[in-house]
């Protein structure tokens, strides 16, 4: 290798090495902290009696909406709000008496299920349990 | 008379600074070629001048907005109900930038169906295509900054498209949203993208465009360039081209004023990150026809999930469209028809009636 080469392969390596301590910390600085939060597995979604048949809600669970539906048997059901297709929130359609998400008209049955659309998967079902008139919404973890 | 000898004055002291005079040679000999195509020469102009519109009300535009989830939706309602013309000028902004994407449409499609892009202009094609990408980014960050309902939703579903890109997409969408959802955060990237990332980037490929076609020159449609140069016609661009040019702008300020008096920019209702999707959802129209068609898509294609054949089907569109002056479907000979006029007019028919099915449907 000639001398001048070896000059501009130290140069060049060094301009990548110099670019690369200017690009890492700006890429890692947008990239945004992991926030900790309270793992949020149950909430309670007041009083039974606030439901009437035939109907749905959307409750906060931790940073999840969770859409809480009562049949219009008065059972109650409650899925992960968030569409499986694209993210939007989906909403109970008393006309149809399905789950329905507006932004690609996706459609998912009481089950959570999807009927017709895009939506690729079912919505996780959450479990509800009412104790004492009061509704709880838990995580379905599959072992109960 | 004393004004002209003092901007001669004037003239000469630069000149003798900065040596202008060849530059001025430059712009007296520049000329235009005048055809029956000569009319698309001037959509690049109209989009400049809206260009300049976004910039010019978008920094008035600053003086009120507050970015934040408590503040953005609050603010863009004091601008359009209190502050003095805050409903003209932010309708003027609204309006505009709908105008600036169509007429970076009209421009593409006329470059592309005169064949402008062919050598030597490959890389004004190029700077062209990012010039549009980077004005989509300004429609699709400038879309969530009211903070309403119809932005929020559509901003989990841009973003959350970007995410479904193999491999590398759940990064990008995170680094987008600044977090796992759509939340205060993702407002504020967007507001930088937005004001300062996004003018930075355009402002230098919009520089390079410009040099790029004044160094060149005009593109000459086929029929024109084999004509000997006596049968040419063509008009000096200072003054008649820029004359025709700053009429056509008068035209469309005009018509961007009318829009802006009669049908100011509606506000919609402050987005809830907890409440169901609104019926009637739908992109910013010139992002309809790609939402049209993930809506149109079944949840599995074969084995892969329907949403991303239609990301992988788009991508591999843009990066075909983009590299279009690198191949060619050559028009065989006897043939009358052009098979690269007849992509064109496949990609604006497909574009037209997926936007019509969106609005319809």
């Amino acid at each position: 290798m000639q001398r001048r080469n070896f000059v501009n392969f130290i140069l060049g390596g060094g301009l990548v090495g110099w670019l690369g301590t200017i690009l890492y910390p700006v890429i890692s600085y947008l990239n945004p902290p992991k926030i900790t939060e309270a793992n949020v597995s149950m909430v309670k979604a007041g009083p039974a009696a606030d439901h009437p048949n035939n109907s749905g809600r959307i409750i906060k669970f931790g940073r999840k909406p969770v859409l809480l539906l009562k049949t219009e048997n008065g059972e109650f059901r409650a899925f992960n709000a968030t569409c499986t297709h694209l993210d939007c929130i989906v909403q109970y359609r008393k006309d149809t008496k399905q789950i329905w998400c507006a932004c690609h008209n996706g459609i998912y049955d009481l089950q959570g299920r999807t009927v017709s659309g895009p939506p690729p998967r079912p919505l996780e079902e959450y479990l509800v349990n009412i104790v004492n008139d009061e509704i709880i919404i838990s995580e379905n973890r599959g072992d109960s | 008379m004393i004004i002209n000898t003092t901007s001669k004055k004037l003239f000469t002291w630069l000149d003798n600074r900065f040596n202008l005079s060849p530059l001025l040679e430059f712009m007296r000999n520049k000329q235009v070629p005048v055809h029956r195509h000569s009319v698309w020469y001037y959509m690049g102009g109209v989009t400049l001048f809206l260009f300049c519109v976004q910039v010019f009300s978008g920094i008035l535009l600053l003086f009120y907005y507050k970015p934040g989830i408590d503040s953005s939706f609050e603010s863009i309602r004091f601008i359009m109900t209190k502050v003095q013309f805050g409903w003209l000028i932010r309708s003027i902004h609204s309006w505009s930038a709908n105008f600036m994407v169509f007429f970076i449409f009209i421009h593409m499609f006329s470059t592309f169906f005169t064949r402008a892009y062919k050598k030597p202009r490959e890389l004004t094609w190029i700077s062209g295509f990012i010039l549009l990408s980077l004005a989509l980014g300004f429609g699709f960050s400038g879309y969530l900054l009211p903070w309403n309902e119809l932005a929020f939703f559509a901003t989990k579903v841009g973003t959350d498209i970007v995410g479904a890109i193999p491999l590398i997409g759940d990064a990008i969408k995170i680094v987008l949203r600044g977090g796992e959802e759509v939340t205060g955060g993702t407002l504020l990237r967007f507001y930088a993208f937005h004001v300062a990332l996004l003018p930075a980037l355009f402002t230098v490929f919009l520089g390079l465009h410009l040099l790029f076609i004044q160094r060149q020159g005009m593109h000459e449609p086929e029929f024109i360039e084999q004509l000997p140069k006596d049968k040419k016609k063509v008009i000096p661009f200072f003054p008649d081209f820029f004359l025709r040019d700053a009429f056509l702008w008068l035209i469309v300020l005009n018509i961007l004023l009318f829009l802006a008096v009669f049908f100011p920019w509606e506000i919609g209702n402050k987005a809830d990150a907890f409440a169901p999707a609104p019926e009637g959802i739908k992109p910013e129209w010139y992002f309809m026809f790609m939402f049209q068609t993930l809506k149109l898509l079944p949840g599995q294609i074969l084995f892969i999930e329907g949403e991303i054949v239609g990301i992988l089907f788009f991508t591999f569109a843009a990066i075909i469209w983009l590299l279009v002056p690198f191949w060619e479907i050559r028009k065989k000979p006897g043939k009358k028809i052009q098979p690269m006029t007849v992509l064109g007019i496949i990609s604006v028919l497909f574009i037209l009636i997926m936007t019509i099915i969106g609005y319809i449907a």
